[in-house]
């Protein structure tokens, strides 16, 4: 089985938004709750790089430890997804999250948060495959139709990869030795304790 | 004429071509490489004040989002995985192993006197009202509290994922709401009991005698509260306080500016103070119950046992009688 994991290439990256876009429309994610999302670092300065960030699906979710309920799980290709029937929604996995990944819909009463909501690497939740039940909660699942992530395959630019991660490091290296140069493997150290090798 | 115009004209575009063949090399040299320039993730980490975050623009109206990459969230997770069980199994397990010892050497505390059957009010409806107010939600959040910590590995494998994450669900909510009786609770107590429990030298006595905790017989002369109660008033007090001001802070998220790095701060707060909180009030509970005879009546009916009452607060008791002497009985609560 594979390891799946993200990259996005910086100095590839437009700051178009399509990814986010993309799953939003893809997902039916709710207004207020973006799974997805574009920053830019040192905007209008030299040196300027964006980079689509999401759930990193880590080795190790820091999500995962600390949640009260044990809601999240990781598949087969090393998906890290939740239970929404179990979230109780404490907030805990987005203090603990390096990419600010957990939202969470304002339901309920105070500012409290509703059951997290996070990039699913288009693989669905717990329930049934292809379900209208896993679409509701948790939207698409593309993995089972065989498809990646829609964010990455929508890129106009090729910046955002998704696939195996050794596969997609490859090609990342491949581009930075041929073009000379690469910001590096973003959130990579954070999310699997092991950068790309450039 | 023309001849020395073509002449000059050609020997300018020979020099210019010159110009331009030298000038060549370099501007290649010069391409702009952005290597050179552009942000590159490790020097951004590496570079991080401790508790800063890599940050930019965004276009999304989410200004949270614009965090990139926050390393406290780990540091957050080793606190809140490695250190707060420790501090909260140490002090919950430590005062209960405390109160066992002393149960078992000392036993129940008994009125030494014996029982005179003739009582004295030691609280009124209302004082013991906004104790219990205060005490029944302090044992809700306490529990849920606890279950958030612990739940998973002690109450978990015993009614499995489904019931858990249900029971602790309505944990959540019955924290939330619970929040704010025991918010006012905490209040109405500082109101109605904090002039009894300013701290004087009587209370230096008091606890030179061990509050004649470890001795049988003794009996430090107290007012109407002594020096323990009052350590427990002011814990209830401040620690009431801090426990709000962080609660606050993570009932409503984000509200006046609070970020990530905000809540992960009171979230640790309150969890701590919260097990030391809780350590208290067991031995609060303990004393005020079945480790000293009488003591419940105080909260419980009101009423107090007068050679209760002599041992415990002498010098209350003389001055509840000096008022009794000037009222008819039983009109004036504890004051």
């Amino acid at each position: 089985m594979a390891r799946v994991k993200f990259l996005c290439d910086a100095d590839r990256c437009i700051e178009c938004n399509a990814c986010v876009t993309a799953c939003k429309n893809e997902h039916d994610v709710p207004w207020g709750i973006n799974r997805r999302r574009v920053v830019t670092i040192n905007d209008g300065l030299p040196g300027e790089r964006s980079v689509s960030m999401a759930c990193m699906h880590c080795t190790d979710a820091p999500c995962a430890a600390v949640c009260p309920v044990n809601c999240f799980y990781t598949t087969v290709d090393a998906v890290v997804l939740h239970s929404k029937d179990l979230c109780i929604g404490c907030g805990y996995c987005f203090y603990a999250c390096p990419f600010g990944a957990p939202q969470y819909p304002r339901v309920g009463n105070f500012g409290s948060r509703g059951k997290m909501d996070k990039c699913t690497y288009c693989a669905g939740g717990p329930e049934a495959d292809l379900t209208q039940a896993e679409y509701v909660k948790y939207g698409a699942n593309r993995l089972a139709e065989g498809k990646l992530p829609i964010c990455a395959e929508m890129c106009s630019t090729k910046a955002l990869l998704a696939g195996d991660g050794a596969i997609i490091a490859e090609i990342y290296k491949e581009r930075v030795t041929r073009r000379g140069y690469g910001s590096g493997a973003w959130g990579w150290k954070t999310a699997y304790k092991d950068g790309v090798a450039l | 004429m023309n001849t020395a115009i073509q002449f000059v004209r050609a020997g300018a575009f020979a020099l210019l071509l010159i110009f331009v063949a030298a000038a060549q090399p370099a501007a290649a040299q010069q391409a702009p490489n952005p290597t050179a320039q552009s942000v590159k993730e490790e020097q951004l980490l590496k570079a991080l004040q401790p508790g800063a975050s890599v940050s930019g623009r965004i276009t999304i109206p989410d200004s949270h989002s614009a965090t990139l990459i926050q390393p406290e969230g780990q540091d957050w997770r080793k606190f809140h995985q490695g250190v707060l069980p420790v501090i909260g199994g140490v002090a919950i397990l430590g005062i209960i192993a405390l109160l066992a010892l002393f149960y078992a050497t000392r036993g129940r505390i008994k009125v030494d006197a014996g029982l005179s059957g003739r009582t004295v009010t030691r609280f009124g409806g209302f004082d013991r009202f906004v104790h219990w107010v205060t005490a029944s939600t302090f044992i809700v959040l306490a529990v849920s509290g606890l279950n958030l910590s612990f739940g998973k590995t002690v109450v978990l494998p015993l009614f499995g994922d489904a019931a858990f994450a249900t029971l602790t669900g309505y944990g959540k909510l019955a924290h939330n709401y619970l929040s704010f009786p025991f918010m006012v609770g905490v209040a109405l107590m500082f109101i109605i009991w904090a002039k009894d429990n300013i701290p004087n030298k009587l209370d230096l006595d008091w606890i030179k005698a061990g509050g004649g905790l470890f001795v049988k017989g003794a009996h430090p002369p107290a007012k109407r509260f002594n020096a323990g109660q009052k350590g427990i008033f002011w814990i209830v007090a401040f620690g009431g306080l801090i426990m709000s001001v962080s609660g606050w802070h993570l009932l409503f998220p984000f509200e006046g500016g609070s970020t990530v790095g905000d809540q992960q701060f009171w979230v640790n707060v309150h969890a701590v103070l919260a097990m030391i909180f809780i350590a208290v009030m067991l031995a609060h509970a303990y004393i005020g119950s079945v480790g000293m005879e009488g003591a419940f009546d105080a909260m419980g009916s009101g009423e107090v046992d007068e050679n209760w009452a002599k041992e415990h607060h002498s010098l209350w008791l003389e001055e509840r009688k000096k008022l009794a002497g000037n009222a008819p009985k039983g009109s004036v609560p504890a004051e």
